[in-house]
């Protein structure tokens, strides 16, 4: 997996820019990594990419923080 | 000198519902424009800079209740004032024993969060009822789109917020986990299968599960309002508890209706009295009972009086 953002120590909404700027340099149909911290960023987070129309696959905890892994859909 | 006078005519009709407030200054008031929900068009907002420039002070006021105050308004300038503000379609609130412009949240159409439509609900509650008089004392409206309650529902005589009911389809789940983490109530966990697992009991109806779940396996199966009534703010306040649950946003105007017969009945010969202290008096039975031959699918089995918060000033005891 070459995707992995890492948003871990970036607030609300900050972390959300930055997910979609990252975004925009990855080719639709491919999956990314978003690397979470708990709290309000693994709540806001993803809901607010699902929201874009993104595909989300999965969550996992590991060590304290969530890797959100999700399929980059066209606009 | 009889030369000096001057009479002065002001359409009664401009001044039925209220909505022009004494100032300080000699023969200034202030006029209070109807904003229901806050929802202010461009083109009505220019007419109002307009005619505020022209009669009014050098700045306008934004009320606690989403209205705009034109500030300084001479009493000779009234119908001219409403005249010009009726250009632009821009009406004057209220104010007295009335009930008063609903306030709202933005609502769903660009806010996430909104679960219901609480600006149309503001515009038809603004639309049936806006300036009925209570006989009593006045009557607030609020409407919130979800849970967070930002329009603080609770310290109204009518509170609205919008809620929405889940329900989870185990097929279509896919054991991401995301409705456990979004949940702030704690009211899903994920059981040994790794699939979510539901406790209506701590549930706020906030539909953050439905929101986040990727596939749509979380379904909203019920939609409406939570209701909450008796509740204000001011010198004695009084927190608004709960009377129903998914109530649906068509019958908004019929149970604030509803309530207000109620209001009407039971306040009668005992002056300016809020809804909130008539429950107190009355015991909510007859309230919920009332309500629930109405709405009996909606209406709470039973509730608590209005709370009193203890505010530490002076002799706070509510008169009963």
């Amino acid at each position: 997996m070459s995707n992995t953002i890492d948003l871990r120590g970036i607030c609300c909404p900050t972390n959300f820019v930055k997910a979609k700027l990252a975004l925009e340099m990855i080719d639709a149909g491919e999956t990314v990594e978003f690397l979470l911290d708990d709290g309000e960023p693994v709540k806001n987070v993803p809901r607010a990419l699902k929201d874009e129309g993104h595909k989300l696959i999965s969550l996992k905890e590991t060590d304290g923080f969530y890797t959100l892994t999700l399929e980059k859909i066209a606009e | 000198m009889a030369a000096d006078k001057k009479k002065t005519t002001i359409n009664p009709g401009n001044l039925k519902a209220g909505g022009f407030i004494k100032e300080r200054g000699k023969d200034l008031f202030t006029v209070r424009l109807r904003v229901p929900g806050g929802r202010l068009p461009i083109s009505r907002l220019k007419k109002i800079a307009e005619v505020a420039d022209k009669f009014g002070g050098e700045f306008v006021h934004l009320s606690v209740r989403q209205s705009i105050e034109l500030i300084n308004i001479n009493f000779n300038d009234f119908d001219a004032v409403v005249t010009e503000l009726g250009e632009g379609e821009q009406k004057v609130a209220s104010c007295g024993a009335r009930v008063r412009v609903p306030v709202a949240c933005g609502g769903c159409e660009y806010n996430p969060n909104g679960l219901v439509d609480t600006q149309r609900s503001a515009m038809e509650v603004d639309r049936e009822l806006f300036g009925t008089e209570t006989g009593h004392h006045k009557f607030k409206v609020a409407f919130s789109g979800c849970p967070f309650d930002c329009p603080k529902a609770a310290i109204n005589d009518g509170g609205f917020i919008g809620s929405i009911r889940p329900e989870l389809d185990r097929e279509e789940c896919i054991s991401c986990g995301l409705c456990a983490k979004s949940c702030a109530e704690g009211a899903i966990a994920m059981d040994q299968e790794n699939k979510p697992l539901y406790f209506p009991d701590k549930c706020a109806y906030c539909g953050d599960c439905v929101k986040v779940c990727p596939t749509g396996a979380w379904k909203t199966v019920e939609k409406g309002y939570t209701v909450r009534i008796g509740g204000k703010w001011g010198r004695r306040p009084l927190i608004g508890t709960l009377y129903a649950t998914f109530l649906p946003e068509e019958k908004v105007v019929e149970f604030i209706a509803c309530v207000l017969a109620w209001y009407r009945e039971k306040a009668e010969g005992l002056g300016r009295i809020r809804l909130g202290d008539i429950i107190i008096r009355e015991g909510t039975d007859s309230l919920l009972d009332h309500l629930r031959s109405r709405f009996p699918a909606n209406i709470v089995v039973e509730t608590i009086p209005p709370q009193i918060v203890d505010n530490q000033i002076g002799n706070n005891q509510v008169e009963v």
